[in-house]
This record gives structure tokens, C-alpha cells and sequence, in this order.
């Protein structure tokens, strides 16, 4: 079987500076696989690429048996790969529930929209409370879960979630890991760019460690999570 | 004091045009946050497309056949130029720093305004547009020209299609997305690229059917109607909050009865009879956009950017 989501030597370039330098990996079906690594790695510029928004100098990203490279980021949604992007852009003048919708903006079955908004409110209860409320108003977290919720409504193959916990509370960023684990029982295939690597490694059955647009560490969650030298540089450990 | 009502019916008819025309300055401007300074001339190649198709027709056709050849013909040219000049002008430009496409719009303001000029037959006077039928209809102490007809049925019509458009189809809300964030609007499988031809055509459409409602009310076109109309227009939109779509409407009422007001009672104002009258309309409605500007930067509906979590 092939993997759903194949990259090979991608690399990406802002003018002259290459943020992405010829990385490569796979994500499978059912799979949750995180990219970890520090700012500036090129995390959300992988993401970015794999979504369309900016074109690859080079490389080769291969989902569900098609190339994406010369598809423009518009198409790439109803192909079944869904971006929650970093920072959240939700759109804040907006309803919570306009926001859901435009997730299912090339959907045509009103009914199955219908049951996946509710879906989304039984993901995230405050959304449903808050439904006509314009989205600009919710705290940074609720606004996090709107941005996933969003990314759930195109029904996705792959979910890719960019800094899902940043600049959340505690509580909320364990909100946030809980709903992604729950994705992940769920089925649903996840490509998970975190700086909390600790949270991202436990829930993930691949992890890639980035730096400075390389992948210099591939492995399962679990034996990241136990590497000395991601303990050291990303887990806060001497 | 009783003719009050009269110049406020003046100066909402006016307004409702100016409003036609602003709606094409805020919805570009809201997309792709360029101001389409050519807009004045969009509008203006619809009056005389409407009156090529009024030369075409046999005489004697009558209006109920006429007006709406002749609005399709208004609708078609705005529409074309209107795309050609996001196609060819300003596309290139995306991208290139702000003064790029300004000074573009710019030239080919003045580029379309000197090709009618030039090569439409006979456009370097006026040229006569035709007549609406009905004389004047006269309610109490109010009087309407029939040349008025036609843009008091047609304002509130665009209007209420514009609003359904916006809100209620699926091209209007990826529209309401490019307007608040671009880039993620793609990622919900918006194709901004064809959202921002639609807003150029749309723009061209309402400012095609001001036109023609230029045409009745004032009984002509000329190649440089655009000029003063645009900067009304844009001033009306900047009025209401640009970007804003209801803002253009209620900026483009709010300055046409200004300057009707003006026009009518300044001059009664002791000490500023010299200060009144319809030269100075001009004058007044440019003060309105100062004074509301310094109280409210944002415009009359416009949205503080801050909102941005």
C-alpha cells in the first residue's frame, strides 16, 4: 500500500533563502505524524507548501496517488487535505457557524454539512453555544478549536494542524492535545507541527525533528520521546 | 421651508447615484485593497455603451424595449473594460508595492477617458441621451423628473440584489472571506483569483446602471462624466467605510443630501451668501468628508482593522 501523504526532496525558497532543504517523508492512513523543531525550522513552511500557498523549488509531494505540485492551493482542499494554519485565521468579522460553513465552502451536501457543523459542536461545546457570535471576539483557544473545527469540515484525508497549542493557557493547550487524540481514535489522519514537542511526540506514531530546513531525526513517537538528544534540545532536559 | 422635502428627494436621488458607483470603489478596494481610480471611467464607457445601443435601435422604438437593450449594452462594455483592466493592468502589478497600481489606475483613467474622446464619433461635445417618457410626476410639494424614474426604481433594486449576492450565495461568501483573509480563504478551496475578476465585474455592473441613470438625469454623456462622478463616488465610499458594501450606499445618500442642502440653505446662512448655491456643492461635500473623516477615520460603517486576534 502506498502512503497517503509521500514528500521527497521537497524543497522550498523565499527568493534566495531555501527554508525547506530537500526534505522527505510519509504519512499513512490512519497515522498521526508530527514535525517538531524549534522556530525557523521550516514547519509551517512545509505545511504551507503541502497546501499550496507557496510553490516548491523542488521535490515531489505525492497525496492519495496524485502530484500536487502544479495544483493551485484552491483545488487542493477538495482533493481531501485540510490546513489549519498557524495563528489560527479564523475570520473574525464573521459568525462561528459562517466559519464552519466556509470550511464546507465546495461541499454540496447540505445535509451532511448540516451533521458536521452539529459534529463540530459536540467537538467543541463553546462553539455551539457561541454560534451567531462574531468570531474576532473568542479568546485565542476557543478561536483555536473554530480553526479545527473549520479544517474538519471539508472532511478531510489528511487534517494538517500548524501550532495547535500556541500561545494557549495550560488548560487549553491540554483541551486542544485531548481533541487531537480524540481525532486520532476517531481515525482521522493528522500531520501535527508543534513546538510543544513533549505533547506532540506522545500522541504521534511518526515524528521528524526539523532543523533549519532538515529533517536530522525520523522515528516513532515513543522513541523520540526517549532520545537523549530531543530530551536535551527540545524537552528541557540537561 | 417648504421646500424642504423637495431637496431632500434631490438629494437622495443623487445620492443614490454616487451610491450606484461607490459600490464598485469598496468592493475592489475591500478584495485586493487597491483603489481603482479608472472606476469613474468604467462607469463612464457604460453611458455611452448605453447610447450606442440607442443609435443602433430604429426610431420611434419605444422605451420599454429600448431601456433594458440599452442597459445590457451599458452592463457589457463596463464589464469588459473593467475585466481587460484588472487582466492587463492591474494583475501584472499584483504583488508590486502599493504606488504601482495607483498610479496605473490613474493613467488609464485617463487613458479610456481620452480613447472616447478621441475615437467615439462626435464625443468631443456632449452627446444628447435619450428621453424617459412621462414629463414630471408631481407628489404634494415634491416633483419628480421622469429622468429620475429610472434610478429610483433601479438603486434599491441593485442594492437588495447585492445584499442577497453577498450573503446568500456561495460566490458572495467566498467573497466576504477573500475580503477578511486571502490566503486562508484558499485553504477553504476559494479561488481569490476569480473572486477578484467578479469584483471588478460586479463594481462594473452597478456603476453601468448608474450610468444610464446619469444618461435621464442629466440628458447626456461626455467622456469626462467619470471624472467629478468618481471622485464623488470614492468619496462616498471612503464616507461610508470602505470595504463595506451597505457603507457605499448610506455614504453615497448621506453626501448627495448633503450637497442638496448645501446647494439650497448655505447661502441663506447670514454672513455666507457668497458660499452657496450649486458651485459650491462641490465645496461642502468634500468639508462632509473631512469633518467625518476626523471624528471617524474608519467611515460612517467601516470596521476598525484592529479586530485581528
Amino acid at each position: 500500500m502506498t502512503a497517503l501523504l509521500e514528500v521527497e526532496d521537497l524543497r522550498v525558497a523565499y527568493g534566495k533563502i531555501e527554508a525547506v532543504k530537500g526534505i522527505s517523508f510519509k504519512v499513512d492512513a490512519g497515522e498521526v505524524v508530527t514535525l517538531i523543531g524549534t522556530n525557523g525550522a521550516g514547519k509551517t513552511t512545509t505545511l504551507r507548501t503541502l497546501s499550496g500557498l507557496l510553490k516548491p523549488v523542488g521535490g515531489q509531494i505525492m497525496f492519495d496517488g496524485k502530484s500536487l505540485k502544479k495544483t493551485p492551493a484552491h483545488e487542493i482542499v477538495s482533493l481531501g487535505l485540510a490546513h489549519s494554519p498557524e495563528g489560527r485565521h479564523i475570520f473574525p468579522r464573521m459568525t462561528i457557524e459562517d466559519n464552519l460553513r466556509l470550511g464546507a465552502f465546495l461541499r454540496n451536501d447540505k445535509p451532511g454539512i448540516e451533521k458536521d457543523i452539529q459534529r463540530a459542536y459536540d467537538l467543541f461545546p463553546i462553539l455551539g453555544e457561541r454560534r451567531k457570535q462574531a468570531a474576532g471576539t473568542l479568546s485565542g483557544g476557543e478561536q483555536q478549536m473554530l480553526a479545527m473545527g473549520r479544517a474538519l469540515m471539508s472532511q478531510p484525508k489528511l487534517l494538517m494542524l500548524d501550532e495547535p497549542s500556541m500561545g494557549l493557557s495550560p488548560i487549553m493547550m491540554q483541551k486542544i492535545m485531548s481533541t487531537i487524540a480524540e481525532l486520532k481514535s476517531q481515525g482521522t489522519t493528522i500531520l501535527l507541527v508543534e513546538q510543544n514537542a513533549q505533547a506532540a511526540l506522545s500522541l504521534a506514531d511518526q515524528g521528524h525533528v526539523m532543523e533549519i530546513g532538515k529533517i536530522v531525526l525520523s522515528g516513532t513517537g515513543q522513541d523520540l520521546l526517549h532520545d537523549e538528544s530531543v530530551r536535551k534540545a527540545y524537552l528541557g532536559e540537561d | 421651508m417648504n421646500e424642504l422635502p423637495q431637496q431632500l428627494v434631490n438629494g437622495l436621488l443623487l445620492g443614490s447615484m454616487y451610491g450606484l458607483v461607490a459600490i464598485g470603489y469598496t468592493m475592489v478596494y475591500g478584495i485586493v485593497q487597491l483603489i481603482n481610480f479608472a472606476h469613474g471611467e468604467i462607469f463612464m464607457t457604460g453611458g455611452f455603451g448605453a447610447l450606442t445601443v440607442w443609435l443602433w435601435l430604429p426610431d420611434g422604438t419605444s422605451m420599454w424595449i429600448a431601456l433594458p437593450l440599452m442597459l445590457i449594452g451599458a452592463v457589457i462594455v463596463a464589464v469588459t473594460v473593467a475585466i481587460g483592466a484588472e487582466r492587463f493592468a492591474y494583475r501584472p502589478l499584483r504583488g508590486a508595492p502599493r504606488l504601482a497600481p495607483l498610479i496605473t489606475a490613474i493613467g488609464l483613467s485617463l487613458a479610456l477617458q481620452q480613447a472616447v474622446w478621441a475615437w467615439y464619433p462626435e464625443a468631443k461635445s456632449p452627446r444628447v441621451f435619450p428621453e424617459l417618457p412621462g414629463g414630471r410626476i408631481e407628489l404634494g410639494s415634491v416633483t419628480i423628473q421622469s429622468g429620475d424614474l429610472f434610478l429610483i426604481a433601479a438603486a434599491p433594486l441593485c442594492m437588495f440584489i447585492l445584499g442577497f449576492f453577498v450573503m446568500k450565495t456561495r460566490t458572495g461568501r467566498g467573497m466576504q472571506a477573500t475580503a477578511q483573509d486571502p490566503d486562508t480563504a484558499k485553504l477553504m478551496g476559494v479561488n481569490t483569483d476569480r473572486i477578484i475578476v467578479i469584483a471588478f465585474a460586479l463594481g462594473a455592473v452597478f456603476a453601468a446602471v448608474g450610468a444610464v441613470a446619469y444618461g435621464f438625469k442629466y440628458g447626456e454623456v461626455r467622456p469626462t462624466m467619470g471624472f467629478v462622478l468618481g471622485l464623488k463616488a470614492f468619496t462616498a465610499a471612503v464616507l461610508g467605510g470602505i470595504g463595506n458594501i451597505y457603507g457605499a450606499m448610506i455614504g453615497g445618500l448621506v453626501l448627495g443630501v448633503a450637497e442638496a442642502l448645501s446647494t439650497a440653505y448655505i447661502a441663506d446662512i447670514p454672513g455666507m451668501s457668497q458660499l452657496g448655491g450649486q458651485s459650491w456643492a462641490d465645496v461642502w461635500a468634500f468639508v462632509l468628508l473631512i469633518v467625518v473623516l476626523l471624528v471617524r477615520p474608519q467611515g460612517l460603517l467601516g470596521e476598525r482593522v484592529a479586530d485581528r486576534a
